[in-house]
């Protein structure tokens, strides 16, 4: 899996593309969530419209990052599920801890708010 | 009328070896006219049970084989997932929806599994090691046809 971090109005957001799987996705997912909150970021939006597989690894690291940031005074926001990633997130009940967006401009917009 | 399909896999644990695994399944799944859908959560399910194979079976041992065995019986794809580990007690499994549960990191795997298949079963080898067997109904495929036969004659061996 490959990770794009960028700014847009103050707001981190790391753009994930590919398999969010155990072994090498999980972990560059883990990766790149604790040097953005290590970094200083408060606000962060991960944008999952180029995840093509997510496994249980993968969201148990997607929990992870959620937790680890609002540890640490932070808010994590997700945009831009593909439909796979929603039915994965809702079987186990986690699409409503996450505070999900369906585009990158209200993801953004909401930190306004 | 599909080609009667056994494929048997033997890979060391290593998880990079699930994309072989992956690649070998989606192959065998596209030939039976598998829709991308059906063959995306079958991937799923495969995936969990070879990474808990690897992970918690053989203790990421690369010299330890998980042996993975495709086939059709009757109407049924049937999916096993050997590990030469210690065995496990499926009773211990907790569940990922209570409130408790809700926020860890880990324990979603079998629960993918079961949502994804039709029918998941655990067993014991007599030499050791976990066997987990899943099975899920094929649209298309007759029920009661003579095609494919039962795991464990395998005809496809794969690196380990």
């Amino acid at each position: 899996m490959k990770v794009n971090l960028r700014q847009r109005e103050g707001v981190t957001i790391l753009d994930l593309k590919g398999k969010i799987t155990i072994g090498t996705g999980d972990i560059a997912l883990r990766n790149a969530v604790q040097d953005a909150v290590n970094g200083g970021a408060t606000q962060v939006v991960i944008n999952l419209a180029d995840v093509s597989t997510i496994d249980s690894s993968g969201v148990g690291e997607l929990v992870s990052a959620y937790t680890t940031a609002t540890n640490r005074g932070a808010r994590l926001k997700l945009t831009n599920l593909p439909p796979k990633i929603t039915d994965v997130l809702t079987i186990t009940q986690l699409i409503t801890v996450f505070d999900v967006y369906d585009t990158e401009d209200e993801a953004v917009r909401s930190f306004a708010a | 009328m599909p080609e009667p399909l056994h494929v048997h896999l033997a890979i060391g644990s290593r998880f990079e070896n699930i994309e072989l695994v992956q690649i070998v399944l989606k192959d065998s799944l596209v030939s039976l006219g598998l829709e991308e859908d059906a063959l995306h959560w079958i991937d799923i399910a495969v995936r969990e049970a070879v990474a808990n194979a690897i992970k918690h079976g053989n203790a990421q041992d690369p010299a330890k084989k998980v042996d993975v065995d495709l086939a059709i019986v009757g109407a049924e794809l049937v999916i096993q997932v050997r590990d030469q580990g210690e065995g496990f007690d499926p009773g211990q499994i907790q569940n990922p929806l209570a409130p408790e549960n809700l926020l860890k990191p880990n324990g979603r795997g079998i629960f993918y599994m079961k949502s994804f298949m039709d029918e998941i079963n655990y067993g014991l080898e007599p030499g050791g090691g976990t066997v987990v067997t899943m099975r899920k109904r094929l649209p298309g495929l007759a029920a009661d046809s003579e095609i494919g036969k039962a795991p464990g004659t395998g005809d496809l061996e794969g690196k380990q």
